[in-house]
């Protein structure tokens, strides 16, 4: 099984879950820019953490043998501090990187004007840098959330297909199923959505636009839960391509819209052990 | 000469700030191979009135290939002392790829020599290899802070790399 987790946040994780996720079958990843549990204070606290994405959080992860890209953007909940809305104006030098496959993630946390605001102008950076994105629904007022998130989609004219509406559930699966966007999920250990009720989604919805991710951060969280979910397909009566692509192709082919995803290197034979040396340096 | 590279060569000539957009993307645009040439032929291309400036914010805004280029092409470019903060925070890095890529030409020149020592022991204990550096200055201070590292390496069990063990044989 190969596993692209299209929604993780490995600077929570140590080098133990990099290993597990290996083991397991995980080669790529996608980290995306969000808040980090405390919240920050200055443009300078974003500017090191997308510094991090694009650069040491790579350099660890390739250790692994797995390879790293990121998503970068305002997060919606930090939208709302005047102290961090200005990073707006410093996500242009970062939205042109090489290891940057999406703008997110971005959407709504409590629905504020200042959301929204940061909300649309992101979704117009998106156009103009040519990026897909990720984009994060609320965890309160979900279903309220998510109609609005697929009203403001639509109005800024960014193509559907370009789009991923995350953390989805059997009350707002069907609105995104509908509206051609991409729809992400994210599995949890208690909350969210778990392995059992995702695999009866994929029966009602089909494979198709479908990312699961673990979005493994630092709460309870599980970075192995996508291949937790794949094994769940299979005892389903899902077949191996159908795991494939649900845990592969279909994120190669969502973040492959950004033209920027490098996996031609990538070791995807789980049988082989990852022998790279270069990369190992720096373990002294 | 692509047109995408002079066109960009013509720009940053005419407008420096224009680099900013331009040196990201040069992997993208002209291939990896060929990334690292091009992006210091358009530091080359700077003005030497902006030339601190753009460089200072390259590197502040850069991922590690961009970073690396600038660390890189500080010797061929004339930037004097200004490129040494830039040299001292990639030696504080954690990525062997940065560290490696501070510690040429333009450290070997510049940098003063107790924090020239401390850089260069720091490689060999992250297991760069010094032959990945280029020319590497040992001074009678360097060669017996190698000494020491060996001692610990070997009182621990661990190998001592094999170009600290041809610096040392070459100690008598």
């Amino acid at each position: 099984m190969r596993i692209f987790d299209p929604h993780v946040h490995m600077s929570s994780r140590t080098t133990d879950d990099y290993q597990a996720m290996y083991d397991a079958g995980v080669r790529a990843v996608v980290e995306p820019a969000f808040w980090q549990g405390q919240p920050r204070t200055s443009v300078g606290s974003f500017v090191d953490y997308f510094d991090s994405l694009l650069g040491w959080e790579p350099f660890r992860a390739a250790q692994f043998g797995i390879r790293h890209h990121c998503t970068i953007a305002l997060n919606p909940k930090e939208a709302n501090d005047p102290r961090c809305a200005d990073v707006l104006e410093v996500l242009p030098r970062y939205l042109v990187k090489d290891g940057v496959v999406a703008v997110g993630e971005v959407g709504y946390d409590s629905m504020t004007p200042e959301e929204d605001e940061a909300f649309a102008a992101q979704l117009a950076l998106a156009v103009e840098f040519e990026l897909p994105v990720l984009v994060h629904t609320p965890h309160r007022d979900k279903a309220e959330g998510t109609k609005r998130t697929l009203d403001v989609v639509r109005e800024s004219g960014i193509a559907p297909e370009l789009v991923v509406v995350d953390h989805l559930n059997e009350l707002t699966v069907g609105m995104v199923a509908d509206s051609g966007c991409w729809m992400g999920f994210s599995i949890y250990p208690d909350t969210k959505m778990d392995e059992a009720r995702m695999v009866v989604l994929l029966r009602e919805h089909g494979t198709a636009r479908m990312l699961v991710n673990s979005a493994a951060d630092w709460g309870r969280s599980d970075p192995l839960k996508t291949v937790k979910t794949g094994r769940a397909m299979l005892d389903a009566g899902f077949t191996a391509d159908d795991v494939d692509r649900v845990l592969w192709r279909n994120p190669v082919e969502f973040y492959g819209r950004s033209g920027r995803l490098e996996l031609s290197d990538v070791d995807i034979d789980p049988t082989a052990g990852f022998q790279g040396s270069s990369v190992r340096r720096g373990q002294g | 000469m692509s047109d995408w590279k002079s066109e960009a060569l013509r720009r940053i000539a005419a407008d420096p700030a224009a680099i900013r957009e331009l040196f990201p993307v040069v992997r993208r645009r002209c291939g990896a191979g060929a990334a690292a040439d091009v992006r210091a032929e358009l530091l080359a291309a700077l003005p030497a009135t902006a030339l601190a400036e753009e460089v200072a914010g390259l590197y502040r805004y850069g991922d590690p290939a961009e970073k690396r280029a600038v660390l890189a092409a500080l010797s061929a470019l004339p930037v004097g002392d200004a490129g040494l903060p830039l040299v001292r925070e990639a030696l504080r890095t954690n990525d062997t790829t940065l560290v490696a890529a501070a510690l040429g030409p333009y450290a070997l020149a510049r940098l003063d020599p107790a924090a020239y020592r401390q850089a260069v022991l720091k490689c060999v204990f992250m297991g760069i290899p010094l032959a990945e550096i280029g020319t590497v200055r040992v001074d009678g201070e360097l060669r017996g802070m190698l000494r020491s590292f060996a001692d610990e390496r070997s009182a621990a069990g661990r190998p001592v790399p094999a170009d600290v063990v041809t610096i040392l044989a070459g100690e008598a």
